[in-house]
């Protein structure tokens, strides 16, 4: 009887069930990457907003503080999106009649909210309070990026817990003197990891690795 | 004594099946017989497969969709005082009986998610009952009435006055003659006075009140006594000896949680100890406190009192009927026992009880010279003290008659609570203008005209006076949700400014100095303009606020109490030979007894359609969702009666009782009968408030009407029922064989006179585990733990539905919970010793230990549930996959699985009462008590802000929070200065089932007794 198949046919089976761990292994590492990338973490993606604001312009431009807009950054678990009425502080002066504001004017005259776009978005079973970040010296431009640098907002980091967990493991690192928190032109001294260290010991910074320190 | 533990096999039990020495191991083994339906059709194999595995797929790829986008909708002018996502509180009240508590609520950017006791009020003293936790889910009821409406037609709030006018018009000539007002009890100074002004526009106009919630007989008790209206309170902190003639003293009627509170201090190990006697007939959780319970018929209950009052030395009192020998052994060292505290004892009578028992009570502590030491007597409390009985027999002989044009029903349910035998609805119909303002669309409503939506408590102004007479300001925490009006708005409708709203009116009725039965707390200065809600004075004057009576309002509003309100304490002259003293009360005739009694957790029925207390089990029965006939178990056996316990999936969650039908005075009602331990035979409770036609979609067809048989002359108890099985049985949703005790050693007690010798229990048991030493517990800052107190608790589920409102618990159903599946995370068992018939009853709070080497832990397959540094049990719900190992190895069953998708996440008003810090969990999810670690990272993010640590107290559990005894502490084990730390430092500390050496964080101190030696032993109680 003749043999079914041919010799070389033992090579492709060879090859084939070698290849297929390297396919296994493949889609894995696509699995991985793709869960990273920008088209699920959103990072760098600006949204696109009901006004055209820029933070570039604010900041950089302006210099305004964060906490002008964000005033609860320092006492409350969200940083807060300014009324329409912090907007109207200045805006019912400069650029009182400009057409890209109308809806800011609508907004004040209406007393309806400006529906802003979410971009930093936790999932619903993850809690973050700003305050105490910003209270051990987590500077806004760690987690933010350079929002001074952004005429639309976009997100600078992942959000995914990994990327909390690393600071969370190692927050000399990341840390800054809690005078330089709201500092957007801070940069890490060459020496982070020596200050860091003296400043986990200074401000009391555990590192909060329990479950419960997000989830509840 | 020398241990904690007894040496013999258990002596506690917790169901009559253990107590009867039933074979546990065929109760545990029948795992999966169950009578109930299944959830799903029967589905075959193949189909089963094939949805499974496309389930499967399905579920993959939706694992991947990204977070859809969210909108962020800021304020366009914010509030100076609102920081999104930083909870406020407010001091308001709420009213039972028309008593005030106070309490405070918590709001999330203007949303009530939580209440509290205010610590400044003296009838909460920072507790609350379960009924002020619940009242968060009425506020959100989707089924409250939502539209003002006339004869089915909607109609705005404007036709309503207009409505009035044409009344007050055609009222005017007869002077009001037709028009009648029937309110609940009103202790609200402002409504009072609009009453008043409007009686005093229509002189020949009647004001009746009817409230089956508040204390009807103890004022006619009280009335018969002093002959005259008063009120009484009493101070438990100066009681060693307490007697209670069937009064449910600790769970019922305004200022309970205050002697509640006062009796778990006396009580404590360092307290001044309080002997307490009760003489009752349905087990309550004051009986279960009891040191000498003696369960008697309620018609005996007089006799008792009627002997007692004899002994000691009222005069002219007529003996009653003769008394069983357990009665009068239980008298004998009562008497002795009080007559050695004159001064320092309290003779309490119950609600259920005639006005002459109330009347001999106060007569003994007359007698006893208690007046003015641990009883108080003020000025009446009700604004217009009546006899609510003979108020509604007149009504309802008025409508019989036609003398009624036009009735006003100001909250309330009369058609629903009114006594059989008046026929409330049918003569209602004579009424040719029915108005009804309600909360719900009930059974008044459905036969009412105008039927006016009620503003909730938390939706308008008010004012009311607590249990002492300090008034409190009602302050809404919301607009009203479904255009609700208040009290003070419908009654508006009837003065000459209709339009008023709630807010001024009750703000100008202090403007003008308030009250008239009291020296005003505030004083109108002269020369301020004249009241402008005055009669004949419409001229619309816009104030002029005297900066006086803003602070005073201010100061009033934000503390919940208004200052120098409390009624003075009064003497009353000494109680002589009444007439109704030397009456001796007649033979009862033959036949069953029937109790009446409020529900303990839907009370009158008013909280008929509140999921949280329908499902909150009841007090010693553990029933959930049904009311049933309760008898003693030698009772039952006589009627030749079951009550069957059954499973499903080895969960004890029903229990079949036999349905029997109660003849009594040509009225019958059919129940399910359900044994209670304790329960004097020949006696039937039954609990009203169920039973209900017209009501939510949560309440209806829940239970039997125990009203349909009450009648005007025997409200608390009737006599010569007869009680025939029908054949049926019928399923009732009872959690008390629930995670069964299988002979373990549970519950401990020791008698006070043996603390000072009590060593506490050090030995260790081996163990696979590396056992930890407490420097190696000591990793963090803190390390949480919690001690609860067996002598203080009281049963009174408080703790339960605030850990519900607390973190988002959902209500399962009644089916659910005959599957065993109710969702709560603290239980409330209880455990009997001692013999059926009159056992000493304990209750036992079982949260989640947070165990140190904890059993769930190691068998997750996820890591959904890990230990954290400071000792917490953490339990991540994004993790969990719901494989339920981590439940199945907890010895403490305290581990809930979201079997089905419990939580409503569809009907948009509940979702405005979710606590925002929990997470709210969905199908297929583990979930357990988390010590509130919401709370404890806000305690701790706040402390770290302020750089420095958390202070002791700072950080209370939800269950904590509210617990009038004081009975839950918790707190830093590491701190050896808080108090938990000492608790559990005290010698009657106890680990649960302390030999599995899960070494738990929450540890029990053992109950105290404080027998009396003379009757320890006759009484079954082992000494």
């Amino acid at each position: 009887m003749p043999q079914i198949f041919h010799r070389s046919t033992n090579t492709i089976a060879r090859v084939s069930i070698f290849g297929a761990l390297f396919f296994v292994a493949g889609l894995l590492y696509l699995a991985y990457q793709i869960d990273r990338s920008p088209w699920v973490t959103q990072v760098n993606v600006a949204r696109n907003q009901p006004i055209q604001f820029s933070h570039e312009r604010h900041v950089a431009g302006n210099g305004i503080d964060c906490r002008y807009c964000h005033t609860t950054v320092e006492t409350a678990a969200f940083a807060g999106i300014p009324p329409t009425k912090t907007c109207m502080n200045c805006h019912s002066q400069i650029f009182s009649n400009a057409p890209f504001l109308d809806s800011v004017r609508e907004s004040f005259r209406s007393d309806r909210s400006i529906a802003w776009t979410r971009v930093h978005d936790l999932p619903d079973f993850a809690y973050f309070d700003h305050s105490i970040h910003v209270a051990k010296g987590v500077g806004c431009a760690t987690c933010h990026g350079p929002v001074d640098k952004m005429p639309l907002m976009r997100k600078h980091s992942s959000l995914q817990m990994e990327w909390c967990l690393d600071c969370h493991r190692h927050p000399e690192r990341y840390v800054r003197p809690r005078t330089e928190v709201f500092n957007m032109s801070y940069v890490a001294p060459a020496n982070q990891l020596e200050l860091g260290q003296k400043l986990v010991a200074e401000n009391r910074i555990r590192k909060m690795m329990d479950c419960n320190t997000c989830h509840r | 004594m020398s241990s904690l533990k007894p040496d013999n096999a258990p002596e506690f039990w917790r169901t009559l099946a253990e107590k009867d020495g039933a074979n546990l191991g065929e109760l545990v083994g029948d795992e999966f017989a169950s009578r109930l339906p299944g959830t799903f059709d029967q589905v075959e194999r193949r189909a089963f497969l094939k949805l499974m595995g496309a389930s499967l797929a399905l579920a993959g790829m939706a694992g991947c969709t990204r977070q859809p986008p969210e909108q962020i909708l800021p304020y366009v002018r914010q509030p100076e005082t609102i920081i999104p996502g930083k909870p406020l509180s407010y001091a308001t009240a709420m009213t039972l009986g028309g008593r005030a508590t106070g309490i405070l609520v918590e709001s999330h950017e203007g949303r009530p998610t939580k209440i509290e006791g205010n610590p400044s009020h003296p009838a909460s003293l920072g507790a609350t009952d379960v009924f002020a936790q619940a009242a968060l889910l009425d506020l959100y009821d989707p089924d409250r009435m939502q539209t003002l409406s006339h004869v089915g037609e909607i109609l705005p709030w404007s036709a309503f006055i207009g409505a009035m006018r044409t009344v007050m018009t055609s009222q005017h000539a007869t002077k009001g003659a037709g028009l009648r007002i029937l309110t609940e009890t009103v202790c609200s100074p402002t409504l009072a006075a609009q009453i008043e002004d409007v009686l005093a526009r229509f002189p020949a106009a009647v004001w009746h009140q009817w409230d089956p919630g508040s204390e009807l007989n103890a004022a006619a008790g009280l009335r018969l006594a002093a002959g005259t209206d008063l009120s009484a309170h009493y101070n438990v902190e100066n009681a060693a000896v307490i007697v209670c003639l069937d009064a449910d003293f600790f769970s019922c009627g305004a200022g309970s949680l205050r002697y509640a509170r006062q009796f778990a201090r006396r009580r404590r190990p360092e307290g001044a100890g309080c002997r307490l006697y009760a003489a009752e007939t349905t087990p309550t959780p004051t009986g279960a406190k009891a040191d000498h319970r003696l369960p008697l018929k309620p018609s005996q209950v007089e006799s008792l009192a009627r002997a007692l009052a004899v002994d000691l030395g009222v005069a002219g009192v007529g003996r009653g009927t003769a008394l069983s020998a357990d009665a009068q052994a239980w008298l004998t060292a009562v008497r002795a026992d009080l007559a050695a505290h004159r001064g320092s004892s309290l003779v309490v009578a119950g609600e259920a009880q005639p006005a002459v028992v109330h009347a001999l009570a106060h007569a003994m502590n007359a007698a006893l010279g208690n007046a003015g030491r641990t009883v108080l007597y003020t000025d009446p409390i009700d604004a217009r003290p009546v006899d609510h009985i003979q108020s509604i027999r007149d009504l309802a002989a008025a409508m019989a008659a036609g003398h009624v044009d036009t009735l006003l029903i100001i909250g309330g349910n009369p058609v629903y609570t009114a006594p059989a035998d008046l026929r409330f609805a049918e003569q209602m119909s004579n009424v040719r203008l029915r108005a009804h303002l309600s909360l719900h669309a009930n059974e008044t409503s459905a036969i009412s005209h105008w039927q006016i939506p009620e503003a909730h408590f938390l939706e308008a102004w008010s004012d009311a006076r607590a249990f002492d007479g300090t008034v409190s300001i009602v302050q809404p925490l919301i607009a009203p949700l479904y255009g609700g009006r208040s009290a003070h708005e419908v009654l508006a409708a009837l003065s000459d400014r209709p339009e008023r709203t709630s807010y001024q009116i009750v703000r100008e009725h202090w403007q003008d100095g308030g009250s008239t039965r009291q020296d005003p707390p505030y004083t109108p200065r002269p020369g301020v303009p004249p009241n402008v809600s005055r009669p004949g004075l419409a001229r619309e004057t816009r104030r002029e606020v005297d900066p006086a009576f803003e602070a005073f309002w201010r100061r009033t509003v934000h503390d919940g109490v208004m200052a120098n309100t409390t009624l003075p304490t009064r003497a009353i002259g000494p109680i002589g030979a009444i007439a109704a003293f030397s009456a001796s009360p007649a033979t009862p005739p033959g036949g069953i007894e029937i109790a009446f009694r409020n529900d303990p957790t839907v009370h009158d029925g008013r909280f008929n359609n509140n999921g949280w207390l329908q499902e909150l089990p009841k007090p010693l029965t553990h029933l959930t969702w049904d009311n049933a006939v309760l008898v003693s178990p030698a009772t039952m056996t006589r009627l030749n009666g079951t009550a069957t316990p059954d499973f499903t999936g080895g969960e004890r969650g029903q229990i079949h009782g036999s349905v029997v039908e109660i003849r009594y005075r040509g009225r019958a009602v059919r129940g399910a009968m359900f044994p209670v331990a304790g329960h004097p035979d020949d006696v039937a409770t039954l609990h009203l408030g169920y039973g209900r036609t017209r009501t939510g979609h949560v309440g209806r067809d829940r239970g039997f009407n125990a009203g349909a048989l009450r009648t005007s002359d025997a409200l608390g108890f009737g006599t010569g029922a007869q009680i025939a099985l029908t054949g049926d049985t019928f399923p009732l949703a009872c959690v008390q064989y629930h995670h069964l005790m299988e002979g373990r050693d549970i519950i401990r007690a020791v008698p006070r006179a043996e603390l000072a010798a009590l060593k506490k229990e050090e030995t260790e048991f081996p163990s696979i585990w590396p056992v930890l030493t407490d420097e190696q517990e000591k990793v963090a800052d803190y390390k949480w733990g919690m001690s609860i107190d067996l002598n203080a608790c009281n049963g009174c589920s408080a703790c339960v539905v605030s850990c519900q409102a607390e973190n988002n618990i959902p209500v399962v159903g009644k089916t659910e919970v005959m599957r065993g599946r109710e969702m709560h995370w603290l239980r409330v068992d209880s455990y009997h010793q001692g013999e059926i018939e009159n056992p000493k009853s304990y209750f036992q709070p079982v949260p989640c230990m947070h165990c140190e080497t904890a059993p769930c832990e190691p068998v997750c397959p996820v890591g959904a549930t890990v230990h954290s540094s400071e000792g917490l049990n953490d339990m991540v719900y994004n993790r969990c996959v719901g494989t339920r190992y981590c439940s199945n190895n907890c010895p403490y069953k305290v581990r809930r699985f979201n079997f089905l998708q419990y939580q409503d996440w569809n009907t948009p008003s509940l979702m405005l009462g979710r606590n925002p810090d929990v997470t709210v969990r969905s199908r297929g999810v583990m979930e357990k008590c988390t010590y509130c670690v919401q709370r404890i990272s806000a305690g701790r993010i706040q402390s770290e802000r302020e750089g420095r640590t958390i202070q002791d107290g700072e950080v209370k559990t939800a269950c904590q929070a509210v617990c009038p005894t004081e009975a839950i502490v918790f707190g830093n084990l590491n701190d050896p200065n808080s108090r938990v730390s000492k608790l559990q430092a005290e010698q009657r500390d106890y680990a649960l089932l302390r030999e599995l050496n899960t070494r738990p964080r929450t540890t029990y101190l053992a109950a105290i007794t404080e027998m009396n030696p003379d009757l320890a032993t006759k009484n079954g109680h082992k000494p």
